[in-house]
């Protein structure tokens, strides 16, 4: 057995630098797992096939969290990856790591890619780009949180099916005739309460989460989300619902009760990352419909535009030449309309480039998907504002834990939404503090 | 206590002998603990770019923060509610089981297989079985009234970690239970059964006392358990949720420096640790090892 192993192990070495010495191996470190994993082996596969200088290898490295420490822990021990997928929340770390990231706009010049910036969509683009407007890593999987709602629900409660809540008192009316109808046993629940009912609703209604343009200007941002009265309004709801059923609770984080929730047909709606539209339809019994994210009709300014979440693909220092070289030819290929516009229809993420949207359109995959769009209009809605950009801070994964925490204490009543805000404003400017002190 | 002199031919065979410890314990222990103690004195950025010597800052952060004052308090409630909900429960089992006559082998078998369980499977069960919306409890529990969301309430987050983590740790305290039970002098509890002590008293008077070494010991190892060895068990079913019921101080380790790459904040949560550890090893030899009969 042993010596069976040996045997193995020395022929393997004996292989492996021969494959490595006629093609360039480029390492991508992913946090896309089950039917998105497939989606991302087959992406890489298509780039691998479509030339025979380069070798792009996907792997798998667990949740954006683990990934993201994952190669920050191989960049210390001298191991990391050439390309690693990090998800939103994470750019201000990344961001921050001069040294240690290729920004993507260098990597593109240095090897006379193919890459125009406008190609593609601002409100996309924007989030990840330097205050001079360039592109530091490459926009992969973004999405943006929509609403989905069980039109059989909605009929069998005496609702029109084709018309989704548009306010946040028409959610309100809408849960309420659910309930009382029988229809379901609740009106929504939600995934990613910190995005959704945090980030994309301040987005949404054009109201700033943080001083410095949100981050954008500087590290010496400070969170003034508890100055913003329709959030308070909105929580001080969100409390009350869920006291009185209209709104269930699905867990901090990511949410995870969310879909077990309004696949079972307990909640009539759910409001969830438009990424997740492959996973709704594969998991509902029923007929689903899609709205754009409610909002106070009484803010003037709503609605903006959302934002986006996902992740972006980030360059690490570190390699050889050709390793960049091959980089920056996956990149372009990524680019291409058809690879985009694939990418979008499959895994329900926006299209990153204006060109494959319009393909996308062209070939006719919103008229048969109806629905498909939604994201991309909402977040196209209007040109991006200062609030509306993004959200660029450091030690942003432990500011979200501290926000669904105080939001969770807020939902069971332990505090009130005005004390829930000041509770994440002080702890999360002490954590941005902490981050602006390492950066000096 | 009699100590037994060694007398070695040679002058460097001991610490030979000796070598192969010590080197596992410089590797194991005493490199990465100094490096835990260097780490939190500085201030750094996750990838290790930029480096700042801050003394005790970290330290003095620490105590500020009411966040890390109520792990401490959650710690302790959690420790000690495992601690006396397994040792109980253990109790009882092996009380039952010593009575046995025929199906003691069988029954100590079937009690002891839980420990076999990985932590983080034994965590995956309790969340099926207690998951708000899929779980068989919650749906049991609703029918008499109760509604157990343990995302949501403080209280039943922690009574479903204290539950998992105690029943983890049945089997281990079982077994020393009943070692220690069947080492009780049949002698003594017959004597008081003549004497017309009835079965309760017998227990509460004669082998309670006498199991007490056995109990004192059970009773570090299981803090020390529920303190340090339960984080496959709070990562699996609550993440430390809600608004931090359940995060103790281990997982909140984990939490500040693998998850949110605080490295500085995480090594002094870790340095602070190693002093309760020593705390209670000390506890343990200086005042129960010497009285703990096997």
């Amino acid at each position: 057995m042993f010596k069976h192993s040996l045997l193995a192990a020395t022929a393997l070495a004996l292989v492996a630098p021969a494959a490595a010495s006629a093609q360039t191996e480029i390492q991508w470190w992913h946090a896309m797992g089950g039917r998105l994993g497939e989606l991302v082996e087959e992406i890489a596969a298509n780039f691998n096939a479509s030339q025979s200088d380069y070798v792009v290898v996907p792997s798998f490295r667990g949740t954006y969290a683990e990934t993201m420490n994952g190669a920050i822990a191989a960049f210390r021990a001298g191991e990391q990856p050439a390309i690693v997928q990090v998800f939103e929340v994470g750019t201000g770390t990344m961001m921050a790591a001069e040294g240690a990231v290729y920004p993507i706009y260098q990597l593109m010049a240095d090897h006379h890619a193919n890459f125009d910036p406008a190609a593609y969509l601002p409100a996309v683009v924007g989030y990840y780009t330097d205050p001079d407007g360039n592109m530091l890593s490459f926009p992969f999987n973004s999405s943006t949180p929509i609403l989905y709602y069980n039109k059989d629900i909605f009929a069998a409660a005496g609702l029109d099916p084709n018309t989704p809540p548009r306010t946040w008192a028409d959610m309100e009316t809408m849960s309420r005739q659910i309930i009382s109808s029988g229809a379901a046993s609740c009106g929504f629940t939600t995934r990613w309460p910190s995005w959704v009912h945090l980030e994309n609703f301040l987005a949404w209604h054009n109201l700033p989460l943080a001083t410095q343009q949100n981050g954008f200007a500087g590290f010496d941002t400070e969170l003034v989300l508890n100055q913003q009265a329709p959030l308070i309004r909105h929580w001080e709801n969100l409390a009350r619902w869920q006291s009185e059923g209209v709104f269930s609770w699905a867990g901090g984080g990511a949410g995870p009760d969310a879909g077990p929730k309004f696949y079972s047909g307990e909640c009539a709606m759910m409001m969830e990352s438009s990424a997740g539209r492959a996973g709704v339809l594969s998991n509902a019994t029923f007929n689903v419909g899609y709205g754009m994210m409610p909002y106070y009709d009484d803010v003037a300014g709503a609605p903006q535009n959302s934002i986006i979440g996902g992740a972006t693909l980030w360059v690490l220092t570190g390699q050889s030449q050709a390793q960049y070289e091959g980089v920056a030819r996956f990149f372009e290929f990524l680019s291409q309309p058809e690879q985009q516009a694939w990418w979008h229809q499959n895994t329900g993420y926006l299209p990153i480039t204006q060109a494959a949207y319009d393909l996308t359109r062209e070939q006719g995959y919103y008229d048969a998907n109806p629905g498909a769009d939604i994201s991309i209009q909402q977040m196209n809605l209007n040109p991006p504002t200062e609030n509306s950009r993004g959200l660029r801070f450091g030690n942003f994964v432990q500011i979200r834990d501290v926000i669904s925490e105080e939001m969770e204490a807020m939902i069971t009543g332990a505090e009130t939404a005005q004390q829930a805000a000041d509770n994440v404003v002080s702890r999360g400017d002490a954590l941005l503090r902490d981050f602006q002190a390492t950066m000096q | 206590m009699q100590t037994k002199r060694m007398t070695f031919s040679s002058r460097w065979l001991p610490y030979a002998l000796l070598a192969p410890q010590v080197i596992i314990t410089l590797i194991f222990f005493v490199w990465p603990a100094s490096q835990a103690l260097w780490q939190s004195l500085l201030r750094q950025d996750p990838f290790g770019l930029r480096t700042t010597f801050v003394w005790f800052r970290n330290f003095e952060r620490l105590f500020a923060d009411p966040t890390y004052v109520d792990s401490m308090k959650t710690t302790a409630l959690f420790a000690i509610g495992t601690t006396l909900l397994s040792l109980s429960v253990s109790l009882l089992f092996a009380v039952m089981v010593n009575r046995m006559i025929r199906s003691r082998d069988l029954y100590t078998t079937f009690l002891v297989w839980p420990y076999a369980v990985a932590p983080a499977v034994a965590g995956v069960l309790w969340w099926f079985i207690f998951n708000p919306s899929v779980g068989i409890l919650p749906y049991m529990l609703e029918m008499l009234g109760y509604d157990w969301n343990h995302r949501l309430h403080a209280g039943d987050a922690m009574a479903l970690v204290i539950l998992a983590a105690a029943w983890k740790q049945i089997s281990y305290n079982f077994l020393f239970f009943l070692a220690g039970l069947q080492s009780i002098p049949q002698s003594l509890i017959e004597a008081a059964a003549i004497d017309g002590a009835g079965r309760t008293k017998r227990f509460w008077t004669i082998i309670f006392p006498l199991l007490s070494p056995t109990t004192f010991f059970l009773m570090v190892v299981n803090i020390v358990y529920a303190m340090f060895d339960t984080f496959g068990v709070i990562h699996a079913t609550t993440e430390g949720g809600p608004a931090q019921a359940t995060n103790i101080l281990v997982y909140k380790v984990f939490r500040d420096g693998f998850i949110g790459n605080n490295l500085g904040s995480s090594a002094a949560q870790s340095v602070i640790l190693m002093g309760i550890v020593i705390v209670l090893t000390v506890v343990q030899f200086r005042w129960i090892e010497r009285r703990v009969n096997y």
